[in-house]
């Protein structure tokens, strides 16, 4: 973390970016912030270890519209997503400054707590550029310790690979973390009768509050406005009568994302009630990949989102819901 | 509404689906007006909504009947390779496939979706195709599933 | 809030005998926004047309529903009739009750309820109408014409005769293109120059037409009626205009190392060139890939003999912008490449030729001088196969799916003029099929068959095998015997599948004309609408659209002319008003609408946004409402619903589907 802090300092002072969009440290030490520095002194604060998960992709769209420019400090998997969201015209490659970050996986306090360990007080072991696999946590109750790889966010276990998409430089090793077979959990769904896929869903979706942070966090969802606030289709209430919409919102939120969506997880990872969101994502993603071909969006700038392309033999609707 | 509706189970009426039918403007709501003027019946269950292609159909309208109660929705449009604006009915194609693999996805029977291509020429095959989709939505009876996703817990 | 009128038609009979009319009426008055309601024996009688005119002023009504047969029946006449009495055309809806209801129900009761709702869709909707109006657009009263080859010409000349002003872009330096080069023509077997050369004349004479040779065309903007063409004008190095076409130059230049284009590379050519005698313009153009002058500074042998002092070594390609009311793409074909075809030796045996390298032998101004003789010793060959299909008809990715459909036709006329001239010459055609659609055309191939004793034998060949003696063993299948046939053949002409010119998908990009799998140019209706491309103001002529004969080809030449001569005689242009509109404040400039529209009426410019709490500078999609055909494929697309479609708003459907699932 010293070498990135110490090289975003002399990309501020020597003039190459106007301000750095990094992580600041939050309250306690695994809750650190998505934040923009403007200065070295300002720095102080930043910090990069395995909490930061947070993808800051999404938050280029608002630094395009600032003078000068940003330096972004971007994880492989987020490249994907600063890739689609060029495609999409909605960052200025030219005004972004991109740091490739060094990442081993990230990790997630909710599965430390799952394992049994409460009062937190400090964990070590977290560094990005460490090597070590097992974490050391210092609680109200004395020293436990866990697996690194059991902290892990659920998405590192289905990791993208260690592969920066685009970059201006790297700064640190990567990891490809992958221990888990990324369709397995659309794939076990599947292979349930209709019946319980739909209890399974009623279940996790009564539980959506329509608090609207899957849609801040999705890079891809960068509408400036979102349809469901819009009065084009008389749908823009929050509060609704009909909790129909709740259910609509969210397959019409993956609808919207489906060719653009990059995996990055950050919907699952941000929702309060713990919904799995994006199995929804990964359900389009595994249909385009049998119907149309692999397609991996954000992959480059270029490719054709599959829902804007098509090809004279495509597979029919009813083809694909029966003949499964 | 909801009043309306108990009233309406309260009578013990026979229960009549809702079926919504998108038809293109160039094949498939000629289609249906040639069904017509061939006397070729299908059950007045079914309500047509002209647009100008398949591809004008948003997910959100097709959501937006479920919500509303529908028990079925179909899509027409023209043959692949004969739509008027050339390529409308293939992005259809993909759009109506991604979503219905979705819905069934959640577990929403899968047979109250359909996409149907109908030529102009084609009135033997609408009315089949709607007498055909109505029977199967009368055999799926009434759409609780999704109606079971109005109510919150 | 709307002051809607509803009109329920009892179409005599039609829709009274099923459906309670006035219950549709009654119930109609019931309808949010609905001031007044009455029903008709024939609304569409003037009559009927009178009460809604009547209605409509007397009420002040601002919408209007008719309760009547299909839209595509009477829609445009209630327009009409609406327009006629001073509201906006686009203010009145029909609910369909004949076709969609009382025509396929029995039952009294469910017909009229049925008739209720879609009344109660269409008030719905039209409570959310807005009033649309037509946009003009200009037209610029001059035609492009891409390609100058008969299709070309012909078009070029029709729309010139009919008055227009014409520019021809050929890419190579003469205009001609592949008919040039045949020796004769099917089923007359005159010769092709003969009636060739005349029009080429015709048209390079034509005061209303320009042909711009050894040009291509750059860049294509605007829309229908008001393109704007980059032309690049390739360095020709003659001055066009000081050249006489004496042809000294090219007797005189010393490179001549350079295969002949015009003779499929069978003979070599100077370095300056015209590709041929009758070449139009009759100007040289210096190959600067071979000129000695451009390759090492020294010669200038041209320069010195040119009497007209034409040469011009420092000439430059030059670019030039024209402005159009219609294009028509008519860039032809090409012979496919026989790479992937080892097995019939054709890049092993000089003896092994295309069936164009043959018209080449066979004509007079050819390579040998139009004496049949094999170009590996120059004896005249005894025995002759021809291979039909090569490439064609095939199922495998090494060729194309599509019959290239003049080989049958021009296979028979080879066979037939070689029989003629050299009547001991034995002369074998492989076929899969012979297919002879075409006026005189099985006439023809009898003639072939039975009069000049061609041997036909349905089958394909798997080998050709160069011999030690110079001969060639050819291995087929004769199915119908069901045997294996081997023949020694002197040569052997391959009737190799025709595929689009490669410079067409290039063009159509330009062009945003769509192109199908095979890459020829797709007509915006395969039955109905053959020479007009999906794009407004695009037409097609010739072998870009499909593979076709000389008389097809002309045909439809001259039906894009026609085409393009009734676009020209406009002054403006109507818009249809249902087209797409982005909302700027909503617009993320994603391009995913672009990407969809089949028109490329989408484009993306920046602009000052302004809005609630918003002023800046933003990337928003604009629809070009003369190219928007209105289809709404970019309304789906678009992700915020930003993007919208007059005349089919998501609100309006929206509200119909409520009006459905009441």
């Amino acid at each position: 973390m010293q070498e990135l802090k110490k090289r975003l300092c002399e990309l501020l002072s020597d003039g190459t970016v106007a301000r750095v969009l990094g992580w600041r440290r939050g309250e306690t030490s695994f809750d650190p912030e998505p934040a923009f520095f403007g200065s070295a002194e300002e720095l102080s604060d930043f910090v990069y270890d395995g909490f930061c998960g947070a993808n800051l992709s999404k938050m280029m769209i608002e630094a395009a519209r600032l003078e000068g420019k940003t330096a972004v400090c971007l994880k492989p998997c987020d490249t994907y997503s600063y890739n689609q969201l060029i495609k999409e015209h909605r960052v200025d490659r030219e005004k972004t400054y991109i740091i490739g970050v060094g990442c081993r996986g990230k990790l997630d306090i909710d599965k430390i707590r799952a394992l049994g360990i409460k009062g937190i007080l400090s964990i070590s072991g977290t560094e990005c550029d460490g090597d070590g696999d097992t974490l050391l946590i210092k609680t109200v109750y004395g020293d436990k310790s866990c697996k690194y790889a059991d902290a892990m966010l659920s998405r590192c276990h289905v990791c993208r690979g260690k592969e920066h998409k685009i970059y201006d430089e790297i700064i640190g090793e990567s990891r490809d973390t992958t221990d888990g077979d990324r369709f397995s959990e659309v794939e076990k769904l599947e292979a349930m009768a209709p019946r319980e896929r739909f209890e399974f869903f009623r279940r996790e979706l009564s539980r959506c509050i329509r608090c609207n942070a899957c849609r801040n966090v999705c890079p891809a969802c960068s509408c400036r406005k979102c349809v469901f606030d819009s009065n084009n289709f008389d749908s823009a209430q929050k509060a609704n009568v009909d909790p129909f919409e709740e259910k609509m919102f969210h397959i019409i939120r993956a609808f919207h994302v489906a060719g653009r969506c990059t995996d990055c997880g950050e919907c699952s990872r941000v929702c309060p009630e713990n919904i799995p969101l994006h199995l929804f994502n990964r359900k389009f993603i595994k249909d385009i990949n049998t119907f149309y071909g692999e397609y991996t969006a954000g992959e480059d700038a270029e490719a054709k989102c599959p829902l804007t392309d098509f090809d004279f033999g495509d597979a029919e609707p009813g083809d694909v819901t029966s003949g499964r | 509404m909801q009043i309306e509706k108990t009233a309406h189970a309260a009578e013990n009426k026979e229960w009549k689906p809702m079926i919504v039918a998108f038809c293109c403007n160039w094949c498939s709501y000629a289609g249906a007006d040639l069904a017509g003027s061939s006397r070729l019946s299908y059950p007045a269950d079914v309500k047509i909504i002209r647009v100008p292609c398949s591809c004008r159909v948003n997910p959100m309208f097709i959501l937006r009947a479920f919500e509303r109660g529908a028990d079925g929705v179909i899509i027409c449009g023209c043959h692949p390779g004969d739509c008027h604006y050339t390529t409308g009915n293939y992005y259809t194609r993909r759009r109506m496939a991604l979503l219905f693999s979705m819905l069934d996805f959640i577990g929403v029977e899968n047979g109250r979706t359909r996409v149907e291509w109908v030529s102009a020429a084609e009135g033997a095959k609408f009315s089949a195709t709607m007498n055909e989709f109505t029977a199967k939505i009368r055999s799926l009876g009434e759409n609780v599933r999704l109606g079971d996703l109005r109510c919150r817990n | 809030m709307q002051r809607i009128g509803v009109f329920v038609c009892h179409c005599g009979s039609n829709i009274a005998a099923t459906v309670d009319v006035k219950r549709v009426v009654e119930c109609a008055r019931l309808e949010p926004g609905v001031v007044f309601a009455e029903d008709y024996q024939y609304m569409c009688s003037e009559a009927g047309q009178m009460k809604i005119a009547d209605a409509i002023k007397r009420e002040g009504l601002t919408g209007v529903v008719v309760c009547s047969c299909s839209p595509r029946m009477h829609e445009a006449t209630f327009r009409k009739c609406a327009e006629g009495a001073g509201l906006n055309p686009y203010m009145l809806e029909i609910a369909n009750i004949r076709e969609q209801c009382s025509w396929i129900h029995k039952d009294m009761e469910t017909a009229t309820e049925k008739a209720v709702v879609l009344m109660r869709a269409a008030v719905a909707k039209v409570n959310l109408n807005v009033p649309l109006k037509s946009g003009e657009s200009r037209v610029t009263k001059r035609a492009l014409v891409i390609g100058g080859g008969i299709a070309g010409i012909q078009t070029a000349l029709d729309i010139a005769e009919a008055g227009y002003e014409v520019d021809i872009v050929e890419k190579t330096p003469s205009i001609g293109g592949r008919m040039a080069q045949l020796d004769k023509t099917f089923p007359t077997l005159d010769c092709s120059a003969c009636i060739l050369t005349p029009k080429m004349v015709e048209a390079a004479a034509h005061e209303k037409i320009r042909i711009f040779t050894y040009s291509e065309v750059e860049k294509v903007t605007g829309f229908v009626g008001d393109f704007t063409v980059d032309i690049r004008k390739k360095a020709r190095s003659v001055d066009i205009d000081k050249c006489t076409g004496c042809g000294v130059c090219q007797e005189k230049c010393p490179s001549k190392t350079a295969k002949s284009e015009f003779n499929r590379g069978l003979s070599k050519r100077s370095a300056i060139y015209t590709p041929f005698a009758q070449a139009v313009p009759n100007v040289p153009v210096i190959d600067r890939e071979h000129c000695i002058k451009f390759k090492t500074g020294k010669c200038g042998v041209c320069s010195k003999v040119c009497p007209a002092g034409a040469i011009d070594y420092e000439m430059r390609d030059e670019i030039i912008t024209e402005k159009y009311g219609a294009i028509v793409a008519a860039t032809g074909f090409d012979m496919i490449s026989l790479d992937k075809y080892d097995e019939y030796a054709y890049k092993k045996s000089p003896d092994v030729i295309t069936s164009l390298e043959l018209e080449r032998i066979m004509n007079a101004a050819g390579p040998t001088g139009g004496h049949l003789e094999r170009l590996s010793d120059g004896k005249p060959p005894k025995n002759i196969v021809f291979i039909q299909c090569v490439g064609s008809r095939c199922a495998d990715k090494r060729g194309k799916s599509y019959c290239s459909k003049i080989c049958c036709m021009y296979t028979a006329k080879h066979a037939m003029l070689i029989r003629d001239k050299y009547p001991d010459t034995n002369v074998t055609v492989f076929y899969i099929d012979v297919r002879t659609p075409g006026k005189n055309f099985d006439e023809f191939y009898r003639r072939a068959v039975e009069e000049y004793h061609v041997n036909y034998i349905k089958g394909q060949v798997g080998k050709v095998l160069p011999q030690p003696d110079g001969t060639l063993l050819v291995q087929g299948a004769d199915i119908i015997d069901g045997r294996q046939v081997l023949i020694n053949a002197d040569m052997v002409v391959l009737a190799a599948a025709i595929e689009p010119d490669p410079t067409a998908r290039k063009l159509a990009t330009m062009l945003t004309a769509s192109i199908d799998t095979n890459g020829f140019l797709t007509e915006a209706h395969p039955k109905l609408r053959p020479v007009e491309s999906p794009t407004a103001g695009i037409f097609l002529s010739g072998v870009c659209q499909g593979p076709k004969d000389i008389p097809e080809t002309v045909s439809q030449a001259g039906a894009a002319a026609v085409k393009v001569i009734g676009l020209l005689s406009k002054d403006k242009l109507l818009t249809n008003p249902c087209t797409a509109k982005a909302d700027e404040l909503m617009c993320n400039g994603c391009s995913a609408c672009a990407n969809v529209c089949p028109y490329g009426a989408i484009s993306y410019e920046d602009r000052e946004v302004r809005g609630i709490g918003v002023r800046e500078v933003r990337r928003v999609a604009v629809v070009n409402g003369a190219l928007c055909q209105g289809c709404g494929a970019c309304t789906v697309a678009c992700p915020s619903g930003a993007m919208d479609l007059f005349g089919f708003s998501n609100r309006q459907i929206t509200a119909e589907v409520d009006a459905i699932c009441r």
